[in-house]
């Protein structure tokens, strides 16, 4: 039972944030706030043309108010606040509100496949009379606020956000909320619509827009005017990226003017040393120097102002070991002294895009390299290495070379072009992968469950097993590889012949047999297998195969014996 | 009340009895609607509501090729569905009645009820020895203007459809609906780009030719749009008029124009001659967005012939049944939900649903379906 005091409290705060709700600040008329936002989500989530979005967005950065730019921006580069609310309280207040069991939010939220959504269908309709248009900053920066209030007053402030949201609206709100906006933008695009608006150039708006920054405390002109000057010591450049190389080499022209090197399986990385401060930065645009403590003595062995592009990869005396090794360190916010004398890094440097203060991206990478390499040799430390140039002579000779790839434990090769500037994002001409074979075996689907966004209420995502004697061991998941139309077969299967439902996952009836190809393989004893695939996913669907031939688990035994291990 | 749940494995062909509650189940049954192989079967009237494999004697509750299949001796169905089964199934031994009219077929009374899903779609209700059971088809409460509407009929088991038998599907009121196709349109037209709105050729098409002729004087039509059309108004049905598209008209009258097409023309080269142009999709899936965009549409319209969420919970309890059967959809959920509201409930399985219209993922199916169409019209 509560006391009258309580209830007396409760009452008051409710006031307050009445009061509060009143005086949202609403955004100028035709600048649009939220709605002009989730207008934009919508265009951009269903729109099948790439100028349609670019216009949008380009659309949205004239109208929308300078604050909510900036918050467009960080978003959309990923840089979402941190959760205010922990999504099994919000999912428990859309439950209350929508007056339905938890079982049956469960089941919506699998065929809807998306959390935010799966709310905003649920919540009961708007009450046009209470509908607001508030600017997104300002919801924004109140989840910021929200992140240390109790419970109660975060259920009361979503819950009023939520009843003066249309369905629309109330999508992006929880978006915010539970996670990234994968709606089919690119930060590419993003870009190369502020540039359509602002007078600066795309190159330069990436970089600005790069590392670490604050939305809530950043302006639209300390970020994108043409004199804003960069003070954050620690950004980034955008990483140039290479696309993958298939069929004859001699395209390329003349094998004397390519650089081979070997394609590491890594994290792709910035190491950056400037006003005396290392940073290291993931191509994921994340901040990862606490991470990898083993960098820090490279700190003073550097010089100052210089930026390397690399590869973080675990290694010892020098050579490779397996990824799956750095994954047991990576996702922990305290490392173990076990984890680092297990997992030992070392960053393989194969760029250099600032020396001495300097932007080097515009130099040829033969001199990019040449500098690189005396940068490497005077630091003289084995956290420190130089990813290989591959000496070769002909394309024949180098395909030979690639043959070998796993066994010093890259997955192929890198071929630049001696000449070629950094260049910024995905490009094509200059920067190739080539990468091997992958690793393939046969193997039959056990389980099935539904699919997220574009898959949502289909069976897109499987287990596979191989056998082991009389018994069906499963050893991998697997969610891609299949065309549209493969999966709405498979999807049609599943539903035909599962077995048991345990949750949202299905177990079917072992007969659909699936050649699984995947980048590497390592020992370990968290899967029942004993085996952990790098990078799985479905080659083709094996019509041709019965189940009774499929690969055992003595066939991935051996393959972890033959490429497991370094 | 015989409390039987009983499970139809489509594949093996057994029935199969859910353990649960198997201890409720007596050693002989007589349900006056047994769940079989080929479908809905009534013993005691010898015969079969919408059978998937063919049979001497078929009530059919509407005319879309999952429910109404061929090769059956006999069919009965709403004298509206009559020219449709003719159209879709070919010459047959068809009997169209009233809604309301009892057939006595063996001592067991059977008559139609509207069901508000497509022109003539019925529910059947079946009555012997004072019980009556109810089978619902595919249905929809609200009215469209075209379809006579839903009428709750009195049971004692209801057998129904579950389709969007989830809370998330709550359709907006048709005429915002309406509104957003229209201003779809208009858009479209203003950047001279033509828009092509995805609908089945049967149901669907029809009910957005109104609000689509209110804004434009020319509808162009894909050749199982305007066939459907030509049977309806053969049988004096009256729509606003559309153009059949044929290889003759200029691509330069296209631009901008409108086009009704059928799911199975989505994606193929037939639209490119409409280019540039604009996919809107008019689906109740369309009220999720991960449908839209893996349908690749530039819009989705959650326009549905079938029951809401609510419309389903609605009707459940207008007919006052003591016992509800739920097939094709989201049968388990809507079962277990009924269950903890004091409904008794089980779930069927039925080889419905592939419906053209709302059946997402079946689209070979939908290519079959628009073949035969173009074959038998």
């Amino acid at each position: 039972m509560k006391k009258e005091e309580d209830y007396k409290e409760l009452i008051e705060e409710e006031h307050q944030l009445d009061a509060a709700t009143d005086e949202l600040p609403s955004p100028a008329p035709g600048t649009g706030g939220l709605a002009a936002f989730a207008q934009l989500v919508q265009v951009l989530g269903t729109s099948t043309k790439t100028l349609d979005k670019l216009a949008a967005l380009s659309n949205y950065f004239t109208v929308a108010e300078d604050k909510d730019k900036v918050w467009v921006i960080a978003i959309f580069s990923g840089r979402r606040p941190r959760r205010a609310v922990n999504v099994s309280l919000l999912q428990s207040w859309c439950i209350e509100l929508a007056g339905i069991p938890a079982w049956l939010f469960a089941e919506c939220y699998h065929t809807v496949g998306d959390l935010a959504e799966t709310i905003a269908l649920l919540l009961p309709e708007l009450d046009e009379t209470k509908h607001k248009n508030v600017s997104l900053s300002y919801y924004l920066e109140e989840l910021i606020r929200l992140e240390k209030q109790d419970e109660l007053v975060k259920k009361q402030f979503i819950i009023d956000a939520w009843q003066t949201m249309s369905q629309s609206e109330r999508f992006v709100f929880n978006k915010f909320i539970t996670g990234s906006f994968r709606i089919g933008v690119s930060q590419k695009m993003m870009v190369n619509a502020l540039a359509k608006t602002i007078e600066l150039d795309a190159s330069v708006i990436a970089h600005r827009i790069s590392g670490n920054w604050d939305p809530s405390t950043t302006t639209f002109n300390e970020l994108l005017s043409e004199h804003a000057t960069a003070v954050d010591f620690s950004k980034p450049y955008p990483f140039y990226l290479a696309y993958a190389h298939e069929g004859d080499l001699s395209v390329l022209g003349k094998p004397e003017d390519w650089q081979a090197e070997w394609k590491w399986d890594g994290i792709r990385g910035q190491m950056i040393k400037r006003n005396n401060e290392l940073f290291i930065w993931s191509r994921g645009e994340e901040l990862m120097t606490e991470k990898f403590p083993e960098y820090q003595v490279l700190k003073d062995k550097l010089p100052e102002g210089v930026v390397l592009d690399g590869e973080i990869i675990p290694a010892k005396d020098g050579k490779p070991l397996p990824f799956a090794l750095l994954q047991t360190r990576i996702g922990r916010k305290n490392i173990t002294k076990k984890q680092l004398q297990e997992a030992p890094i070392a960053f393989f440097a194969y760029d250099l895009l600032e020396y001495n203060g300097e932007d080097w991206r515009n130099k040829e990478l033969g001199q990019r390299r040449a500098t690189l390499e005396k940068i490497v040799k005077s630091v003289n430390h084995p956290t420190l290495l130089l990813s290989d140039v591959i000496e070769y002579t002909t394309w024949d000779e180098l395909a030979k070379i690639r043959e070998s790839s796993r066994d010093v434990g890259a997955e192929g090769l890198m071929l630049k072009n001696k000449y070629s500037v950094y260049k910024v994002g995905r490009k094509v001409g200059d920067w190739w992968k080539w990468k091997i074979e992958p690793l393939t075996i046969d193997a039959v689907m056990i389980y099935a469950q539904k699919g997220a966004g574009r898959r949502s209420n289909i069976y897109t995502d499987y287990t596979f097993a191989v056998k082991d004697g009389d018994n069906l061991v499963p050893f991998t998941k697997a969610y891609s590889g299949l065309t549209d139309k493969e999966f709405n077969a498979v999807d049609a299967f599943v539903k035909r012949n599962s077995l048991e439902k345990f949750g949202p996952v299905r177990t079917v009836k072992p007969e659909l047999v699936f050649e699984i190809a995947f980048e590497g393989i390592a020992a370990s004893n968290r899967h029942k297998s004993g085996v952990a695939l790098r990078f799985p996913r479905i080659l083709r669907w094996r019509k041709d195969k019965p189940v009774s031939e499929i690969n055992t688990l003595e066939d991935l035994r051996k393959m972890l014996e033959m490429y497991g291990k370094s | 009340m015989d409390i039987l749940f009983v499970l139809i494995n489509s594949t093996a062909n057994t029935v199969l009895f859910q353990a649960r509650y198997s201890h409720t189940i007596p050693k002989t049954i007589h349900l006056l609607i047994e769940f079989t192989d080929k479908g809905l079967y009534c013993r005691q009237g010898n015969f079969y509501i919408d059978p998937w494999r063919p049979v001497e004697r078929a009530i059919i509750t509407h005319a879309h090729s999952d429910h109404a299949r061929g090769g059956s001796n006999y069919y009965l169905c709403h004298h509206y569905t009559k020219p449709l089964l003719q159209a879709r199934l070919g010459d047959g031994n068809y009997e169209g009645i009233e809604w309301n009219k009892t057939v006595d077929m063996n001592g067991v009374k059977v008559s139609l009820h509207p069901a508000g899903h497509i022109i003539g779609s019925s529910q059947i209700r079946v009555e012997c020895k004072g019980e009556v059971w109810v089978v619902s088809g595919d249905y929809k409460v609200e009215n469209d203007g075209i379809t006579t509407p839903f009428e709750p009929v009195k049971c004692n088991v209801f057998i129904t459809e579950s389709t969007f038998g989830l809370p998330i599907y709550k359709w907006k009121p048709q005429q915002e609906i309406y509104t957003n196709i229209q201003e779809w349109i208009k858009k479209n037209k203003k950047n001279n780009v033509s828009s092509i709105l995805i609908a089945y050729s049967l149901g669907k098409a029809q009910r957005i030719l109104q609000p689509v002729s209110e804004v434009s004087d020319t509808i162009y039509a894909h050749g199982a749009v305007a066939n459907m059309q030509q049977a309806l108004e053969n049988a004096w049905w009256n729509f606003p008029k559309v153009e059949r598209i044929t290889p003759g008209i200029p691509k330069s009258k296209l631009l901008g124009s409108i086009i009704i097409a059928p799911p199975s023309a989505d994606g193929t080269p037939w639209m490119k001659k409409f280019a540039p142009y604009a996919v809107g999709i008019c689906s109740g899936w369309m009220q999720v967005r991960g449908n839209v965009r893996r349908r690749n549409a530039d819009a989705g319209f959650a326009l549905s012939d079938h029951a809401d969420w609510d419309g389903l919970l609605t009707a459940i309890h207008a007919t006052g049944a003591e016992k509800v059967y739920a097939t094709h959809g989201f049968q388990s959920a809507l079962s277990r939900y009924l269950n903890e509201h004091g409904i008794e409930a089980a779930e069927i399985r039925t080889e419905y649903g592939n419906d053209e219209d709302e059946g997402i993922g079946n689209d070979t199916n939908l290519k079959q379906e628009s073949d035969e169409l173009h074959e038998l019209l």
